[in-house]
């Protein structure tokens, strides 16, 4: 590359950051641009809380919360791993299906429903911090 | 493939396989201390069974099934218990349905039953309608040389009770959930330590003492209420007692402790387990490191880790036989070696089995 060219190319890079700012720039991540996903993060998080101790989430009253108060004994660093009842090895989300379906009598979540996204990140949100561990029991 | 469960659990407890299980129960281990065995007694226990309401006649089939099983293998035992206790939580939301449904079920027991109150029974009309089939809040009586009390470990701050919530049945709900922020501590408050002080004044220190209560007197973890905000000074009217046993509910899983004199033994609920406290990755607990917790419960057996208890004094001094549904059972016995309560397989760290190690 000709000195003239990186003259040309800074030259450019600079109009950029002038003209588009600082946030155009993806190895630098702007404060309120991480206080923004952080916040859209946690506005999930507490959707998933909200669906946890819901009674209408199945049919016959009874929230996640009952056995897993704060998400406890969920695991969610386990998965996938493989469930001796299933025969197969499964998602968090096929367990969270199987609650919705068993304890709480009610209609399985669509995969991709934003619910089902909600709660994955509730019940890994209360488990922050603790090491992946896929495949343990 | 639940359903299968279901059903073959149903057929389970009508069919002759509901005496094996209680013949699995360590029956012949009675005989012991008492010099005169006329003192040698057992009774049941059974406890937190959230009787859930749907709507009209349905309920959450789940949680009745527990409480049926209970009933029908405490019938079976064989010498008779002297009686049963029931630990408290027999309702999910206070509802006259819920604790009408659930003593219907109690109702079935061919023994005389004391009941506990627990939050669940108490928070929409502050137990009275519980009251009119229960009898008092808190009590003792005297059975063959054992003086037994029962005390109401459940309430919480005046302002929290009466002040803070719009409706009876909001205040019921917010103190449902466990893991609720807005919940308040349990408490046994000054009226009821008044009344147990009274209550103890005439009874001589070399009388065996056991206590029932809804909550731990003692602190495992305030988050879930694992707690009594007044432990201490419940704590402190015992301890010149030479021999004392509390057992409570709430915690739905095996624990025990030795704390001076008392000895503290949990039991197991009927209707479904709970994590242990340190499976909260985000706070501290304080799990009594004597216990040796249940197995990890498997949620494809809907009673597993779920249970009820065979109580013998024959030593005057509380015996806990775990009847586990789906595990094998468990016995935690007072040592009179170490002077306190141990499992009597578990207790030795090489004897645990991973099922034990909760993470």
């Amino acid at each position: 590359m000709s000195k003239k060219t990186t003259g040309a190319v800074f030259g450019g890079l600079l109009l950029a950051v002038l003209l588009g700012g600082v946030a155009n720039l993806a190895d630098e991540p702007a404060p309120k641009d991480l206080e923004r996903w952080q916040g859209e993060f946690m506005s999930v998080v507490k959707a998933g809380r909200e669906l946890w101790v819901s009674p209408e989430l199945g049919s016959n009253g009874v929230a996640c919360a009952q056995c897993h108060p704060n998400a406890a004994n969920t695991h969610p660093e386990t998965y996938p791993k493989f469930q001796q009842q299933l025969g197969r090895v499964v998602a968090l989300r096929d367990m969270i299906n199987w609650c919705l379906r068993n304890p709480l009598e009610g209609q399985p979540l669509a995969l991709d429903d934003p619910k089902m996204v909600a709660i994955e990140a509730y019940v890994s949100y209360e488990r922050r911090g603790v090491p992946m561990a896929p495949g343990k029991h | 493939m639940c359903r299968c469960h279901v059903s073959t659990r149903r057929g389970f407890l009508k069919g002759a396989g509901a005496c094996a299980v209680v013949s699995t129960l360590p029956m012949s281990m009675v005989e012991l201390a008492f010099a005169d065995s006329r003192r040698n007694f057992t009774f049941a226990y059974i406890s937190d069974s959230h009787i859930q309401q749907i709507k009209g006649t349905q309920f959450v089939r789940n949680w009745d099934r527990g409480l049926i099983r209970a009933v029908a293998e405490t019938n079976l035992l064989d010498p008779k218990p002297d009686f049963v206790v029931f630990g408290g939580d027999l309702a999910q939301l206070g509802k006259k349905e819920e604790i009408d449904h659930g003593a219907a079920m109690l109702a079935k027991l061919d023994y005389k039953y004391h009941c506990v109150m627990g939050e669940h029974d108490y928070y929409l009309d502050l137990g009275e309608y519980w009251s009119k089939l229960f009898g008092p809040h808190y009590y003792s009586w005297d059975h063959k040389g054992v003086h037994f009390v029962t005390l109401n470990s459940i309430l919480t701050y005046e302002d929290w009770t009466h002040k803070r919530w719009p409706t009876a049945m909001q205040r019921m709900v917010e103190m449902a959930g466990l893991d609720n922020p807005n919940g308040s501590p349990f408490m046994v408050g000054e009226a009821q330590c008044d009344w147990l002080r009274k209550d103890l004044e005439n009874v001589p220190k070399d009388t065996p003492i056991v206590l029932f209560s809804h909550s731990p007197i003692q602190k495992i973890y305030k988050g879930w209420n694992f707690w009594t905000e007044d432990a201490e000074q419940v704590q402190a009217l015992l301890q010149p007692f030479d021999n004392v046993t509390v057992v409570y509910g709430h915690v739905h899983q095996i624990q025990y402790n030795q704390i001076g004199n008392i000895s503290f033994h949990a039991v197991m609920a009927t209707a479904w387990p709970w994590p242990y406290p340190q499976s909260y990755a985000q706070a501290e607990s304080h799990l009594p490191k004597l216990t040796v917790p249940m197995n990890r419960a498997d949620p494809f057996f809907e009673r597993d880790a779920t249970g009820w208890q065979l109580i013998d004094l024959d030593t005057g001094r509380v015996a806990m036989r775990y009847n586990l549904y789906n595990n094998t059972n468990r016995a935690v016995a007072f040592n009179p070696k170490t002077g306190q309560p141990e499992d009597t397989v578990f207790q030795a760290p090489q004897s645990r089995i991973d099922a034990q190690i909760h993470y």
